[in-house]
């Protein structure tokens, strides 16, 4: 019964990343067309009259906006990527850009959490001492500083003038861990300053609101110990809060990390994306944007499903 | 007798933006062991304060003076981590609002188990069969599927039911049942006081029950204390007080016994006016101001707490049906 109704939960949010896809490629797909000028002529200011009308028609630019559309996606459905106008499949580059793009936004998701957390609970548990405040404090500071200035405060501080870790670049993870992390601790510290502040002042806010609730003064009068009512009944309703925020957070996550690749020289999306608007290749930034939007949806739709399996107060509202 | 519990000059207020406000005003009263007591009073008049605060479980906005004793041992001199040693065993509650007094991401097991184990030492399999024991008891029809069940997925009526098997899990010797009904539908409230009653004999326990409805104590309480702005303002036996009435606010209460065709939750409001402000003490009466019988004398003087020979306590200058 329950594995019936949670699996169509789950096809229903499914179909509705699909329809959501297809709304947000046409907006983009329209949006390419509406650029000022000729896109043939951008893409090759040289190409003769006759060129560019073949460029233009192969592009479907000749025909409405549903056909060109389609002339556009039908490809992407099947795998294919298209081709650089300058030479070369785009498939390739998608394919060695997102794993870095992934993994810096994993890691700062797992870093962020690791650290917000224990800070949270013992801000909560400590609110209004000494230690509470100073912790709200420094975070707050280090949240007020844009990210790409922390980014390259810690890459001349810690990487150049200290030298433990690479100041900038990438390495794999075939090419082995320890150099991989190496590369990755700055932008992914970078990165984590600001979902650590706000998950920590979120939890810590949402962890003294549950502890004014009823259901935390009865579990007191059980006569159970502070540590465990904090663990066993403020935690978890309060990190259901913080696990949905965390979620809303990766697209904003997405958006920070393709910048902070560029400051680190990471070769992942958003270095193929700055690329690619440097060197006027629309047909790869079409795949690009499809991609990253891919990849969004699917973040907030896994954490939405998550969600409903951890907080019995959402199953309800299905059911 | 002896008293179980015993509250001297018992006063709890909280630091509000306002100003202090005082919520329990020097409460004296006193428990045997196997009393039914019930405290009355209208909404905002000091409760669940008192009831709460006597138990310890006060946020730290709350002040209280005055003296809790529980079998002869002093509880505000307890530290905390002692004091913990009195709930769920020596004393519990029983909650207002069953839609807020079970956490809504446990299961029902665990929350029921949890006590057990924690405070009776009990293993997992014990403290489960207990549980399902518990669950029966209270009536719930199906005690295995309840243990897996989420709060969300029960009604007020069968929550508070299972906030009541929580409270006597660890059989306690005092319990304070706060409102028990007054959140329930009116089928169901009859139910559950007739539940409490049952439990109360076969665990032996003392009950404070506590209500803003006159008809509730009438059938379930040996002794009524009614209380008005954070003051007893009169105690009796609860045949005594039906039969010979002496406050004019206690006579006003019972004008206002909601009847059976009314919803639940829906409350009165026969006395006029409202309570006074917490935050601003008057000099006189606290009740004056809608009091029908009020004189000049109630306006500026405060009337003292009257015990008559019977033991039957008023606080009023011109008591029904006189002093005596
Ligand atoms: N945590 C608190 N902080 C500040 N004031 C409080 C707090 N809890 C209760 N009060 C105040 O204490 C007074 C007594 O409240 P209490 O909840 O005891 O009333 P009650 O008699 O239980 O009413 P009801 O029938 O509505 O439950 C009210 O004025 C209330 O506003
Ligand atoms: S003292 Fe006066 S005002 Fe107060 S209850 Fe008695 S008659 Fe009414
Ligand atoms: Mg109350």
């Amino acid at each position: 019964m329950l594995r019936m109704k949670t699996l169509k939960l789950i096809l229903i949010r499914l179909g509705q990343v699909a329809l959501v896809l297809l709304g947000a490629t046409f907006f983009v797909s329209i949006l390419v067309r509406q650029l000022p000028g000729d896109i043939a002529y951008m893409i090759n200011p040289t190409a003769t009259a006759a060129e560019r009308a073949s460029l233009r028609h192969e592009l479907g630019l000749d025909r409405n906006y549903f056909v060109s559309y389609w002339m556009w996606l039908s490809p992407i459905l099947r795998g294919d990527f298209g081709f650089f106008i300058f030479g070369g499949k785009v498939l390739p580059v998608i394919k060695s850009a997102v794993p870095p793009t992934l993994q810096l936004i994993f890691y700062t998701q797992i870093v962020a959490l690791a650290v917000a957390i224990p800070l949270g609970i013992t801000s909560a548990y400590k609110q209004g001492t000494r230690f509470d405040r100073f912790i709200s404090t420094t975070l707050f500071s280090l949240h007020s500083i844009p990210n790409f200035g922390i980014g390259l405060i810690l890459s001349v501080l810690v990487g150049v003038k200290l030298g433990i870790v690479p100041p900038s670049g990438y390495g794999r993870i075939s090419d082995g861990l320890l150099q991989h992390f190496k590369f990755m601790l700055l932008p992914v510290m970078t990165l984590a300053i600001a979902p650590i502040s706000s998950y920590t002042r979120l939890l810590r806010s949402e962890m003294i609101a549950t502890m004014r609730e009823d259901f935390v003064t009865l579990a007191k009068s059980k006569g159970l110990s502070n540590v465990r009512i904090l663990f066993r009944h403020v935690l978890r309703p309060s990190s259901i809060t913080l696990m949905t925020s965390a979620a809303l957070s990766m697209g904003g996550l997405i958006g920070g990390a393709l910048v902070i690749e560029i400051i680190f020289v990471i070769p992942g999306m958003g270095t193929q994306l700055a690329k690619a608007i440097g060197a006027r290749e629309f047909i790869a930034l079409q795949s690009y944007v499809v991609i990253v939007a891919t990849f969004y949806l699917l973040f907030n739709t896994i954490v939405d499903i998550l969600i409903t399996f951890v907080d019995p107060r959402t199953r309800n509202r299905h059911a | 007798m002896t008293a179980l519990i015993k509250l001297t000059d018992f006063s709890v207020s909280f630091s509000t933006p306002r100003g202090d406000l005082h919520a329990v005003r020097g409460v004296d009263l006193s428990i045997n062991k196997g009393e039914s007591v019930g405290i009355v009073g209208e909404s905002g008049s000091g409760k669940t304060v008192l009831s709460r605060a006597t138990m310890g479980l006060m946020p730290s906005t709350a002040t209280c003076t005055g003296s809790v004793e529980f079998n002869g041992v002093d509880l505000s001199r307890l530290s905390r981590k002692d004091l913990r040693n009195y709930w769920g065993t020596g004393m519990a509650m029983v909650f207002q609002d069953p839609m807020t007094s079970l956490n809504p991401v446990r299961r029902i097991g665990s929350q029921i188990t949890e006590g057990l184990i924690v405070r009776l030492g009990m293993s997992k399999e014990q403290a489960r069969g207990r549980a399902i024991e518990l669950l029966d008891r209270v009536r719930i029809s199906d005690p295995f599927a309840t243990m897996k069940k989420y709060p969300g997925e029960l009604s007020g009526g069968m929550r508070q039911r299972i906030v009541i098997a929580i409270a006597i899990a660890c059989t306690p010797e005092l319990l304070f049942a706060d409102e028990p009904t007054t959140a329930l539908d009116v089928t169901v409230q009859a139910q559950v006081l007739e539940l409490l009653a049952e439990l109360r004999q076969e665990f032996n326990m003392t009950m404070l029950l506590v209500t803003h409805d006159l008809g509730v104590v009438a059938g379930q309480t040996d002794r009524v204390v009614v209380m008005y702005a954070g003051q007893i303002v009169e105690a009796a036996t609860t045949k005594e007080l039906f039969k010979n009435m002496k406050m004019p606010y206690t006579e006003a209460l019972l004008k206002s016994i909601p009847r059976l065709d009314q919803q639940a939750g829906q409350r009165l409001k026969v006395i006029t006016g409202r309570l006074p402000d917490p935050t601003k003490p008057e000099p006189g009466c606290a009740f004056a101001p809608r009091c029908l019988y009020a004189t000049d004398k109630c306006r500026s003087e405060q009337p003292p707490l009257v015990t008559t020979q019977t033991g039957h306590q008023y606080r009023c200058f011109f008591p029904l049906g006189g002093a005596n």
